[in-house]
């Protein structure tokens, strides 16, 4: 070791040690103006509370003594056969079968989320292959990838899915294979736009002149300078999917019944509103708080991660 | 331009004949019933077999599909199976229903989206930015549905019970028939859509409106003397628009299936619900043709929007 390495040239006085500059990753700067955002965290902190009441709901039941699927036709139902208001028993009312509401929207909860999860994993993984691969081969690759991406974009969506699960029969999986299948196209073109400029950047051709194999670069070098606005993207996806998937169950397409679902139960109670204004507005309450928790959450993402953000709020 | 417009309306060809054969797959592969349900419970194989043979049902695969496709290209989509009605007047008869609905809706949303989302822009961070924007978030997160359900209940029902009967629960009255009543029939459908979609172009605005604000060319518009007003309108908006044209010709290419689940809520019998009837129903000459038709309505306006980019930005060059 040689004399002036040594010396600490950062210290002001020699010999008090002083705490190395770390260097701070573009995640952690993101992470750091993510959390001094208070509407994003308190989203955040939504978000998290509807997973747990998600997570909880067979707890939820026993508490409450009432299966999402029991009906309560004695104390359940007025004698006029009508849904029961909220009581001490039925803290959320009663549904037209006399159902525990809060119990089934508990367990709704599992089905959104579930959902908007999952269809959102498979959607990005799916757009970021399909993405990366006409953005990197480009030529015939990209020809034909991105004109399959334009005929999926012309698709009239709702209408072809509302075809499809009539044929195939409502269900779960059918309903995110649905949602996946009009989705992915999106998130392939914003990753193909910008694969494109990346894929012309010196580091790339440093890695292809190491000898690294495509499939290397497009993991290792393309696809971490990417990461960035699909993570934004599939943030403001999530409640996309879930209000799809909200919309499918309550035209009937969703997961079939008695198994609760948001939409479901908004479609149960569409004759009942005159009378049961409980049945609408707790469903309909948990769907948009969801919703817009997401959403509040996702600008924040946005606003934290993309570097375009900053010029915006500017003005 | 010309090759431009040839090439797209090819593409747009192509993405309709597309959209033909998956439909026609979908439902070839999925076990159909139709014959049996139109010959009744009690009906010999024999019966069944000869309805089947009516609707041209026992025909393989390929020659269905060609004899659908021969006469799609003579305009003609085929006659439903339970009434032998022509498809082409059932969407004729339901196209202006949801026409009414689209139409009606995309006018309200666009001056409403896109005149909040300017008045965003122009003073960000203001309190009027922060009320709109939060009004904006508050509808994007709303399903379509969902507020549909609240504007029955409360301008509908509520209304009514307290001796206002101003809007009606659903249903449709025809253009020609009473305008004043189809307006009326209309309002809250129109109200649901529009609430949903303006919110989308209320973000949108607002932030191109900001980037553009931000451009050497509109300082200076300024440093010329130009009304704030003029700078805001004719140097900004114009520049800014480019992305909600994208976004509206992608909605209103959508918008006969966005529109489903609002004639669903409000019971008008356009060409979403009377497609939904048609599925559960397997009617299938009536499921192609309006699905057809709503493509048609994509790709047209998804060539629409092209043209709009080029009148809006000169420096867009198509080709």
């Amino acid at each position: 070791m040689t004399q002036a390495a040594d010396v600490d040239v950062a210290s002001p006085e020699p010999g008090v040690p002083v705490a190395p500059i770390a260097g701070r990753s573009p995640w952690r700067l993101g992470w750091e103006r993510l959390r001094r955002d208070r509407v994003a965290m308190v989203s955040l902190l939504v978000i998290v509370l509807i997973f747990a009441f998600a997570l909880l709901a067979p707890l939820v039941a026993s508490l409450t003594g009432h299966d999402p699927n029991a009906q309560f036709r004695q104390t359940g139902l007025t004698p006029d056969g009508l849904p029961e208001a909220p009581t001490s028993e039925f803290l959320l009312g009663t549904d037209d079968l006399g159902r525990d509401i809060l119990v089934r929207i508990a367990y709704g909860a599992r089905i959104s989320l579930l959902v908007g999860v999952v269809a959102t994993v498979i959607t990005i993984i799916v757009g970021v292959v399909v993405g990366l691969a006409a953005g990197y081969y480009g030529g015939v690759i990209d020809t034909v990838l991105a004109r399959f991406v334009d005929v999926v974009l012309s698709f009239p969506f709702l209408l072809f899915a509302v075809s499809l699960v009539s044929v195939t029969g409502p269900s779960l999986w059918i309903a995110i294979t649905v949602i996946a299948l009009f989705s992915w196209a999106s998130v392939a073109r914003i990753v193909r736009g910008q694969v494109l400029s990346i894929r012309e950047k010196e580091y790339i051709e440093a890695a292809r002149s190491l000898g690294s194999s495509d499939v290397r670069i497009m993991a290792l070098d393309v696809l971490p300078n990417v990461l960035a606005p699909v993570i934004v993207y599939s943030t403001l996806l999530i409640p996309i999917v879930i209000s799809t998937e909200a919309t499918l169950s309550f035209l009937g397409l969703g997961v079939p019944p008695p198994t609760p679902t948001w939409g479901g139960m908004l479609d149960e109670s569409r004759n009942y509103y005159q009378q049961a204004w409980w049945f609408v507005v707790f469903p309909g309450s948990a769907l948009l708080l969801t919703t817009l928790a997401f959403n509040l959450f996702g600008d924040g993402v946005r606003d934290a991660f993309d570097p375009r953000a900053d010029r915006l709020m500017k003005g | 331009m010309l090759s431009f417009l040839v090439r797209r309306i090819l593409i747009g060809v192509l993405v309709l004949w597309i959209i033909t054969m998956l439909v026609f797959g979908i439902f070839f592969v999925a076990p159909n019933n139709v014959a049996q349900t139109l010959a009744g419970r009690q009906a010999t194989p024999e019966t069944v077999a000869l309805v089947q043979h009516r609707l041209g049902l026992d025909d393989p695969m390929w020659l269905q599909y060609l004899h659908f496709l021969g006469n799609a290209l003579k305009g003609n989509l085929g006659y439903d199976y339970y009434h032998l009605v022509s498809v082409n007047s059932i969407v004729a008869d339901a196209a202006p229903k949801t026409a009414s609905l689209a139409i009606g809706a995309a006018v309200l949303w666009l001056v409403l989206g896109v005149l909040n989302g300017v008045v965003s822009a122009v003073r960000p961070r203001s309190l009027i930015d922060r009320g709109l924007t939060g009004f904006a978030l508050f509808f994007y997160s709303m399903p379509t549905f969902l507020l549909g359900l609240v504007a029955l209940y409360f301008l509908y029902y509520r209304l009514t019970v307290a001796g206002f009967a101003w809007f009606p629960a659903g249903g449709y009255v025809n253009f020609s028939q009473d305008p004043l009543q189809w307006a009326r029939s209309l309002i809250l459908p129109w109200l649901t859509l529009a609430l949903v979609y303006a919110a989308t172009y209320t973000r949108l605005t607002r932030a191109s409106m900001l980037e553009v604000l931000g451009e050497d060319y509109i300082r200076t518009a300024r440093s010329k003397g130009i009304s704030e007003r003029r700078v805001t309108f004719r140097h900004g908006l114009r520049a800014a628009l480019t992305p909600v044209v994208t976004q509206f010709g992608i909605d209103l290419g959508q918008l006969v299936g966005g529109a489903l689940v609002t004639e669903q809520v409000f019971s008008i019998d356009g060409l979403g619900r009377t497609s939904v009837q048609a599925i559960d129903n397997q009617d299938l000459p009536v499921i192609i043709g309006i699905v057809l038709v709503a493509a048609a309505v994509v790709v047209v306006a998804n060539l629409l929007v092209d043209m709009a980019y080029a009148w809006l930005d000169p420096r867009v060059r198509l080709s």
